[in-house]
């Protein structure tokens, strides 16, 4: 690990300050900035120790949503009665993320800026453009079973092409909920950034995540007021518990009367930042699921056909593909087929 | 090894070159010793930092090409009903703490990165990796180890639940076992849901084997000693209030 100097922030602004300096970073639960710092993958030479600025709360918002600071814990969000009665894919997600311990460490704000586990990320013998733009992109001829299949772009030639996934199971439920997160600059300005913009996908800049701005901290996540329906989080990995996803699914899906009201429909290792397609949901709505099993299986089929538009694959993660599509309609099923809590 | 160190057959250099792979090594670690001391030199005579050098790592993601000298700070922790204070450079992990300057080295080093659980341990009562914890961010806190969970010659009743079940083979990850399923059942009295729970509305938490497995799943064991491990878990859970089994 390459020396740092190490500052525990008092305030809020102290910290947006701070951060103006070159080479600084904001350090809250750790677990991955410290992990890229001991591989020097991530070497800031001022950290800015965010953890003791408070914003640990869950509060209700006054528009029955909820406000989740970006210091709260991933356990201690998984557990929160309130996420656990409304928004069950959000608890879901977090659960199946990690192990005990890193939940107990990492923190909201910290998951939606945790960095790819493309394995050529971490490869520091290999290029990568994510790591070191213009030095190429091992992924693509090599060893890619976790890598993208959506939202890559361009030819295999492209500058900076990098088709690795964004790896949070938190964020892909945030987006099929709609999340907001929340932020200020150093000038002390703040805005909300809607979750489907908050993360960018690699284009040109694939060492480029999200939209923060230098030295913007996120200060929270908020809710909107629970969505009816039923709420799954479907994670496929290589192993049963501790992995990162292969594909995963968060799904509320509102069926009323036999017929789909509402689906929101969010997908997670497959791209630069959770996957989301309006027309997707479009096919569902208003669908009937209480026909016969083909033709409800159909309009599943058509759905994840929808979300899948200009998938590809690069060889050992061609198989996501039809893994994804599995997935979309296996959920689908199930949380049409769900007596309603 | 570095170049100048390889015998060079041809031109006869394998019979003068003397130096050994050990030897080298020695020399490299005096080297490296002697920047360190001047660093600390330069710091205690209360100058400026040394003008950061051209780095010679051709990465571009390191924001700033330059090695600043090691900066060091107080830190003050409980470990195990005992303050410790200490100054450590601010790289200095929890783990490295306890078992390089505190000598507590029940904690072990697996992977070092949070993929093992080898090194867990329990701040302020909740289990954590120590290797992905700096100690600086830490300080004022209570930290368990596995050298703090008996009371003396009274195994806690965890350690005495591994011994009875034969939970494990080699015996290095067992700390971070015994430490972690000690968190994992203040968790489940405290009603925390798992991935495997089926229904996230229930207050009270029932202890299968499939739930101590994924609670667990941080933890990993290479001699496989797993199904004693969870034999041991399941007993002690038997006996904590607010679980059920």
């Amino acid at each position: 690990m390459k020396s740092f100097t190490y500052e525990r922030a008092s305030t809020l602004s102290a910290a947006v300050q701070s951060a103006q300096r070159p080479g600084a970073k904001f350090i809250a639960g750790g677990t991955n900035l410290l992990d890229l710092m001991k591989l020097q993958i991530e070497a800031p030479i001022h950290l800015i120790d965010i953890s003791r600025l408070g914003m640990n709360t869950i509060e209700r918002t006054s528009d029955g949503g909820l406000r989740i600071g970006a210091m709260v814990r991933n356990s201690d969000l998984a557990q929160d009665a309130q996420v656990r009665t409304n928004y069950g894919v959000l608890s879901r997600a977090l659960l199946s993320g990690a192990s005990g311990q890193l939940r107990n460490l990492a923190t909201t704000g910290g998951n939606l800026l945790q960095r790819t586990r493309c394995s050529y990320f971490y490869d520091l013998s290999r290029p990568c453009n994510k790591r070191a733009p213009g030095s190429g992109c091992s992924a693509l001829g090599g060893f890619n079973r976790m890598n993208a299949i959506l939202g890559v772009g361009g030819s295999s030639e492209a500058r900076n092409v990098c088709i690795a996934v964004h790896p949070s199971d938190m964020a892909v439920a945030m987006r099929a909920l709609d999340a907001k997160v929340e932020t200020i600059s150093a000038k002390g300005l703040t805005r909300v950034i809607p979750i489907a913009d908050f993360h960018r996908l690699t284009g040109t800049t694939p060492n480029i995540e999200t939209v923060l701005l230098p030295g913007e901290i996120i200060t929270a996540v908020t809710l909107p007021a629970p969505i009816r329906g039923q709420q799954i989080y479907r994670k496929i990995r290589d192993r049963a518990s501790y992995a990162f996803a292969l594909v995963s699914v968060a799904a509320i899906v509102d069926v009323v009367g036999g017929k789909i009201r509402s689906a929101s429909i969010a997908c997670g290792g497959v791209a630069h930042k959770p996957w989301r397609i309006a027309a997707a949901e479009a096919v569902l709505v208003g669908a009937d699921v209480s026909a016969d099993v083909t033709t409800t299986r159909n309009v599943f089929t058509a759905s994840a056909n929808a979300l899948l538009a200009g998938a590809r694959g690069y060889g050992h993660n061609d198989f996501k593909i039809s893994l994804l599509r599995n997935a979309l309609v296996a959920t689908l099923a199930e949380a049409s087929s769900r007596k309603a809590a | 090894m570095p170049d100048e160190f390889t015998p060079d057959a041809e031109d006869g250099l394998r019979d003068r070159v003397t130096v050994t792979r050990r030897e080298a090594i020695k020399l490299t670690a005096l080297a490296g010793a002697a920047i360190a001391t001047a660093h600390l030199g330069t710091l205690a005579a209360g100058s400026p930092r040394p003008a950061p050098a051209p780095s010679r790592t051709a990465n571009a993601s390191m924001p700033v090409a330059a090695d600043m000298a090691p900066q060091r700070m107080a830190v003050a922790l409980q470990i195990n009903g005992k303050a410790h204070s200490m100054t450590l450079d601010t790289r200095t992990t929890l783990l490295d703490t306890l078992r390089e300057s505190l000598g507590l080295t029940g904690t072990k080093k697996g992977c070092d990165h949070g993929q093992c659980g080898a090194c867990t341990v329990l701040i302020d009562g909740r289990r954590a990796n120590a290797c992905l914890a700096l100690a600086v961010m830490l300080d004022g806190t209570e930290i368990t180890t596995i050298e703090g969970l008996s009371k003396g010659d009274q195994l806690h009743p965890m350690q005495q639940a591994f011994l009875t079940h034969d939970g494990f083979q080699c015996g290095y990850c067992t700390p971070g076992q015994i430490c972690s399923s000690v968190g994992m059942l203040s968790e489940a009295a405290a009603g925390m849901p798992s991935h495997v729970t089926s229904d996230l509305s229930l207050k009270q938490v029932t202890l299968s084997d499939d739930e101590i497995r994924e609670r667990m799943s941080g933890n990993l064991c290479r001699c496989s000693a797993y199904p004693n491990i969870v034999n041991a878990i399941r007993e002690v859970s038997k006996a904590t209030p607010g679980v059920q089994s």
